[in-house]
């Protein structure tokens, strides 16, 4: 790890004009995925600006009904929060199947959402990766790839995100709030991750300097029926093999609002809007899921190693409608 | 002073236990004293060839950098007696990860930083690290590890199997599995003049003391290694590391006290791993159901470093009576980490293979597994002809049959559900050999009436302080709590490991002699003890050591209860149970400790733990903990660990057979069995993981092979 | 108070790549001019000589560097020592207080023989003080009926107990008596 200067930002404008006087300055939460990858040498950050103190970890409830989660909040006490339990159960479902009890007490929104792929290659700086370093390679791709991605990935980058509350919030349609040197703005948290395509090194659309300041979870979505799944090698602490995040609003008989996506398929929590699409207006039959899922996972494209993630993710999602859409209806 | 009839086999409590709960027991990381260095070591990054050239100057440049050792600088040592300690002696790279730096600093970061900063080029060679059962290097060793044949034959197994009423001819595949200890491998070095002294976390100082008197040219008798505390090793701690010889390196160089403590990502390069092994399995049997052959044929790898072959047909040599039986291994030397001991090395493995073989003949025959294996219990040891010195596994399948409920299984396999969940029993053998070996020990009577034991005993977490001041309370007729234990330092004398279930007998063995030998000079003495009070010795060479005429062995029976998800293909087991006959168990709770400890690790190894050889970089994928998924609390419900009584007449004086590595033995099968039972879906490739139990789900359901999507 | 090893130089100006920390450690308040890298594992063991928080894996995946921060357990190898300024720590070595008395989570992984190589034992100790604290402050964990009310303590069944602990590995496989240990001690 190579020295770097530390700067503790009292303010949301301290910090972003810290960052932008520090060059090759980085942005310190929780740490935890931060202070792993620079003892790995991957992250290697000339300055921190330490942003874990900001005014900004309290669960905020708004008046038209939505909830403002502060970026410092940290991974456990949102999944604690009352309000959130109760009018987004996916999302503290989804921050509960990941990490630690200790990382999640570490662990903040804003880091959650900005914790890079656990790709083995990407880990090592001793081997080709196109995302620590464009231009080198894909170890990865020639390598071993029974974790990595079968949506969306390109022949630069196979990585998958590896967070599972970024999972829920797309599902959940939140938006991201962000504020740097021009101001603050928004993005969907369906959005906010990219696919690698041609440049795998940026993993989201969040510009130089910008800091998330907070998760934004819509009134649309409060209080409707939701839940996340995930399938892992051990029964806790262990990143997802694949895992789905699904809200469910059934009215007259048939579906109102669907939303569904599926974590550690690709390189951004993967928003199945075909499959929504299919369900909005359908009943919510057995059949209608199985339809409707699938259509979404035809764009699957498995790699010599990971083919077993289509099925996975297919059986959980199905799972998961099954249990949010009443019995008598399937 | 009061009897001490109970005091062997009393459920004591640690007596290290205070301090490993206050956090005040020390590790080999742990000595420091002003000035004291920390070193990181600089791995190889390609899969084979040589060092090209360092450049150690951006190292150096660093504030708090030292010094940076490479092969170029580092002085020249004796040849090891293990060649993977012969680090920093030339160019070769024999494997990626095998070190070729180390950077000493002031402080860890300053060392962190000053790995990451040296250059080294490199030479590549092409690399092969791709095991598979028809390798072309493949060759049959002279010996496997334990010193083993390589290969034995009785009878006519081919002739035998063609002729049998009903034949299994499967293949198993177990892959590489690591040790990871919760501490990794750190040593502490400090010269005083010419005199090494080394906190070493080590499973035995007297070996660590031998090579490095061997590499650094010095007589033992000026080097002091000690193991107070030690976090695990499940052999990887069994012979010296590279880190030792780095660390006692780096201090001459310094001249400070340097500790090297491991980064756990370099562990499985440099430690020692669980071989792969691919095995074949042939059983025939007549129509009662007796075995007519056995034929286990083992195919496992090795470094080009040394040699090490994982001896995992020889449990079947001990196992079951036939009239013909044959066992083989073949290795072929890779460009892979050297493999070692990990957890019962040989019959791990192999009675995972075998175990699921009796199961898949059972099902074939129509024999409840359990009565399959009673039917087969043989007169002799099969491949010796030596009798039993005790063997007591048909109990260990009775007693373990009774408090699982096996009566009220229904055999049909997918006969139980609930709801989305199968649900499967099973069963599997275990078993592991009594070792021992010579040891010295001291007792000296004090004049306060207490009494000082020393043996160099290391307690990885074993309990061995704990049971052999037992061994030693009783053998001197004294209450326990006026024995005091010194353990762990090779300035004792020489002790054997904590390894091949071998510790407490072998150590106890001393102990218990010494302290006869005392308790008998007590009774002739008369008056007041001098103040250097009374001392007897013991040196176990030549009878701890002695060769048997009983084939020794301790038995066991594992009992597994799994859920199948049939959603996701995650296995989970609810029931893990373990019934022992290890003849005389010295305490209860810390026993009970360590058989639980080893169906964890056999859990582990039948549900989560896998690592993959890399065939492009060569080398592990999972080398961290976050990838290398050891089981976590949450894996574990309900396990339960039993014995039966075994009085063994022919074994050591405290009647005992080790129990550090049974408890893993037989787990896997349980539970490969168990998964059958649930799925009806026979798992040839461990670990099962929801990737292949669910692909085998669904090829199951659709055998078209469409997946269902 | 700067305890650097004395080959370092006893009161080195803060620079670009340290900085002076205050933290209270088991009660006790300690000023110390730390480099930015250090974290607070190596500040405790390396510093201020509590080797009692155990380094098994640097990367928060293996829990024997558990400490309390401000009363909540966390992973004591990816804290910056720097960013904790002003924060009170709770190690191994100060749950207990002064005496000689066992802090109870101790005294029933000792009754329990909650261990073996000891090595996992002051994360483990720690994180269960820690987990008991959430669990009677409402904190739900994956095995929570999602039908729980929200905001009232959760009671600790055995499933509980061992997710919430799944944080702390222990090779030597002392999961159940663990379980028990707190088992005993739940209030």
């Amino acid at each position: 790890m190579r020295s770097f200067a530390y700067v503790r930002a009292g303010s949301v404008e301290e910090a972003t004009d810290a960052y932008a006087s520090h060059p090759g300055a980085r942005y310190l939460g929780g740490g935890t995925n931060l202070v792993d990858l620079m003892k790995l040498g991957v992250e290697t950050p000339a300055a921190l600006v330490d942003v874990s103190r900001l005014p900004l970890d309290t669960v905020e409830e708004l008046p038209d009904g939505a909830l403002r989660a502060g970026a410092m909040v940290r991974n456990s006490d949102l999944a604690a929060h009352p309000a959130v339990r109760d009018r987004y159960p996916a999302l503290s479902q989804a921050l509960l199947a990941g990490a630690s009890g200790q990382l999640r007490n570490a662990a903040t929104t804003g880091g959650n959402l900005l914790q890079r792929t656990r790709c083995p290659y990407f880990q090592d700086v001793s081997k080709p990766c196109n995302k620590r370093e464009p231009g080198t390679g894909c170890g990865a791709l020639e390598g071993l790839h029974r974790d990595h991605a079968v949506l969306g990935h390109s022949d630069q980058c196979i990585a998958t995100h590896p967070s599972d509350m970024a999972v829920a919030l797309a599902a959940l349609d939140a938006r991201v709030e962000l504020h740097g040197p021009e101001g603050g703005r928004s993005v969907p948290a369906a959005d906010f991750h990219r696919l690698p395509g041609m440049h795998p090194e940026r993993d989201t659309e969040i510009h130089p300097g910008e800091l998330i300041t907070g998760v934004l979870l819509p009134a649309a979505t409060a209080g409707l029926p939701s839940a996340y799944r995930k399938a892992r090698d051990r029964a806790s602490y262990a990143f997802a093999l694949a895992s789905v995040a699904v809200v469910l609003h059934l009215s007259d008989g048939v579906v109102e609002r669907a939303g569904i996506a599926f974590g550690a398929l690709a390189h951004r929590p993967w928003r199945a809007r075909r499959a929504e699409d299919a369900l909005v207006g359908a009943a919510p039959t057995t059949a209608a899921f199985e339809h409707a899922v699938d259509l979404e996972l035809a764009a699957a494209e498995p790699l010599r190693d990971n083919a077993y993630k289509v099925p996975l993710a297919r059986r959980l999602a199905l799972d998961v409608l099954g249990r949010l859409a009443p019995p008598a209806t399937t | 002073m009061t009897a001490t009839d109970a005091v062997l086999g009393a459920p004591v409590e640690r007596r290290e236990g205070r301090e490993k709960v206050t956090g005040t027991a020390r590790y080999a990381a742990e000595f420091d004293a002003p000035g004291r260095a920390q070193a990181w070591p600089v791995p190889a990054t390609v899969a084979r060839g040589r060092v090209t050239g360092v450049d150690s100057a951006p190292a150096l440049a660093l504030p708090g950098v030292l010094a940076v050792l490479t092969h170029e600088n580092a002085s020249r040592l004796g040849e090891p007696d293990d060649p993977t300690l012969a680090v920093l002696q030339g160019p070769h790279v024999p494997h990626r990860g095998w070190f070729v730096g180390l950077v000493v600093a002031e402080t860890l970061e300053a060392a962190r930083a000053g790995a990451a900063a040296v250059r080294v080029t490199y030479e590549t060679e092409p690399h092969d690290v791709t095991l598979t059962a028809s390798h072309p290097g493949a060759y049959v060793p002279e010996s496997a590890n334990g010193g083993f044949a390589a290969v034995t034959k009785h009878g006519d197994p081919d002739g035998a199997l063609a002729s049998s009423a009903t034949r299994v001819d499967v293949a198993y595949s177990v892959p590489p599995l690591h040790n990871h200890p919760m501490e990794p491998h750190t040593s502490t070095a400090h010269w005083d003049g010419d005199r090494l002294t080394v906190h070493s976390s080590s499973q035995g100082t007297t070996a660590v003391q031998k090579e490095l008197a061997r590499m650094f040219g010095l007589p033992e008798d000026r080097i002091t290694v000690r193991a107070e505390h030690v976090g695990g090793g499940f052999g990887s701690k069994g012979t010296p590391r590279p880190e030792v010889v780095l660390a006692a390196m780096a201090a001459r160089e310094t001249g400070r006290r340097v500790t090297v403590a491991l980064p756990r990502r370099y562990l499985p390069a440099v430690v020692g791993h669980r071989a792969p092994t691919l095995h074949r399995l042939r059983l025939g049997a007549d129509t009662d159901g007796r075995l007519t052959s056995l034929v286990h044929e083992v195919t496992t790898h090795t470094s080009r470093v040394k040699e090490f072959v994982e001896q995992a047909a020889v449990p079947a040599r001990v196992m079951y009576g036939t009239p013909a039986l044959r066992t083989a291994h073949r290795v072929a030397a890779l460009d892979v980490p050297t493999p070692s001991w990990m957890r019962a090395p040989g019959e791990c493995p192999g009675m995972y293979a075998l175990e699921s073989a009796m199961d898949e003949l059972a099902a074939e025959l129509g024999v409840d597994p359990v009565e399959l294996r009673i039917r087969n219990e043989p007169e002799t040891e099969p491949d010796s002809g030596k009798p039993f010195s005790s063997r007591h596994l048909v109990e260990c399948l009775r007693e373990g049959a009774r408090r699982f409920g096996w009566e009220d299984r229904d055999p049909r396999p997918r006969s139980r559900t609930d709801g989305p969940l199968l649900i499967g029993s099973g069963v599997a053998s275990a078993t592991y050999p009594v070792l021992v070996s010579p040891c010295v020990a001291a007792a000296r009577a004090l004049p306060d009436g207490g009494f000082l034991v020393r043996v160099n005993a290391t307690d990885i977490g074993t309990g061995a302080r704990t049971v052999l001041a037992q061994v030693a309370a009783d053998a001197l007729g004294a209450p326990l709590d006026r024995v005091r234990i010194e353990v762990a330092d090779s300035g004792i004398g020489f002790a054997p490991m904590a390894g091949g279930s071998s510790g407490t007998a072998s150590w106890g063995s001393a102990v218990h002699e010494a302290c006869a030998r005392l308790a008998g000079r007590l009774a002739e003495h008369s008056g007041p003890l001098p103040d250097e009070g009374i001392t007897a010795e013991a040196d176990t060479s030549g009878t701890a050591d002695a060769e048997s005429p009983y084939a020794r062995h301790a038995f066991g029976a594992h009992f597994a209860e799994v859920t199948v998800d049939t959603v996701s293909g995650e296995v989970r087991v609810r029931r893990l149970l373990g019934v022992f006959a290890a003849g005389r168990i010295l305490n209860a709770r810390t026993a009970r400790s360590q058989f639980i400890g080893g169906l964890t690790m056999g859990l582990g190894m039948a549900l989560t733990e896998d690592s993959t050889m890399d065939p492009v970089f060569g080398d592990f994928v999972e080398r961290d903990l976050a990838s290398y998924h050891v089981p976590a609390h949450a894996d574990v419900a309900n396990l339960e660990a039993h014995w039966v009584d075994e009085q063994d007449a022919h074994l050591n004086p405290m009647g005992s057979k080790g129990i550090g590595e049974i408890g893993i033995v037989g787990s896997a099968a349980a539970v490969g069995n168990a998964v059958h039972h649930a799925t009806g879906i026979r798992f040839r490739e461990l670990p099962l993981t929801p990737d292949r139990v669910l692909t085998a789900l669904l090829e199951h359901e659709h055998p078209a092979g469409m997946l269902g999507v | 108070m700067d305890s650097q090893h004395e080959s370092a130089p006893a009161t080195r100006p803060p620079d670009s790549s340290r900085s002076e920390t205050t933290l209270r450690v088991n009660g006790k308040p300690h000023t110390l001019t730390v480099d930015h890298r250090r974290v607070l594992l190596d500040l405790l063991r390396e510093d201020l000589g509590l080797a009692g928080a155990k380094k098994g894996c640097d990367h928060g995946q293996c829990g024997a560097c558990t400490v309390l921060v401000d009363g909540r357990r966390v992973n004591s190898c990816l804290l910056f020592a720097v960013a904790l300024d002003g924060c009170e720590i709770t190690t191994v070595e100060g749950l207990a207080g002064d005496g000689e008395e066992l802090h109870p989570v101790q005294r029933a992984f000792l009754d329990r023989d909650a261990f073996q190589c000891g090595y996992c034992t002051p994360g483990q100790i720690c994180s269960a003080v820690g987990a008991l604290a959430e669990a009677a402050a409402g904190h739900p964990s994956h095995v929570t009926d999602p039908a729980t009310p929200s905001g009232e303590p959760v009671a600790l069944s055995r499933e509980e107990i061992r997710e919430r602990l799944s944080g702390n590995l222990c090779r030597c496989g002392a999961y159940p008596h663990i379980a028990d240990a707190v088992e005993d001690v739940i209030p």
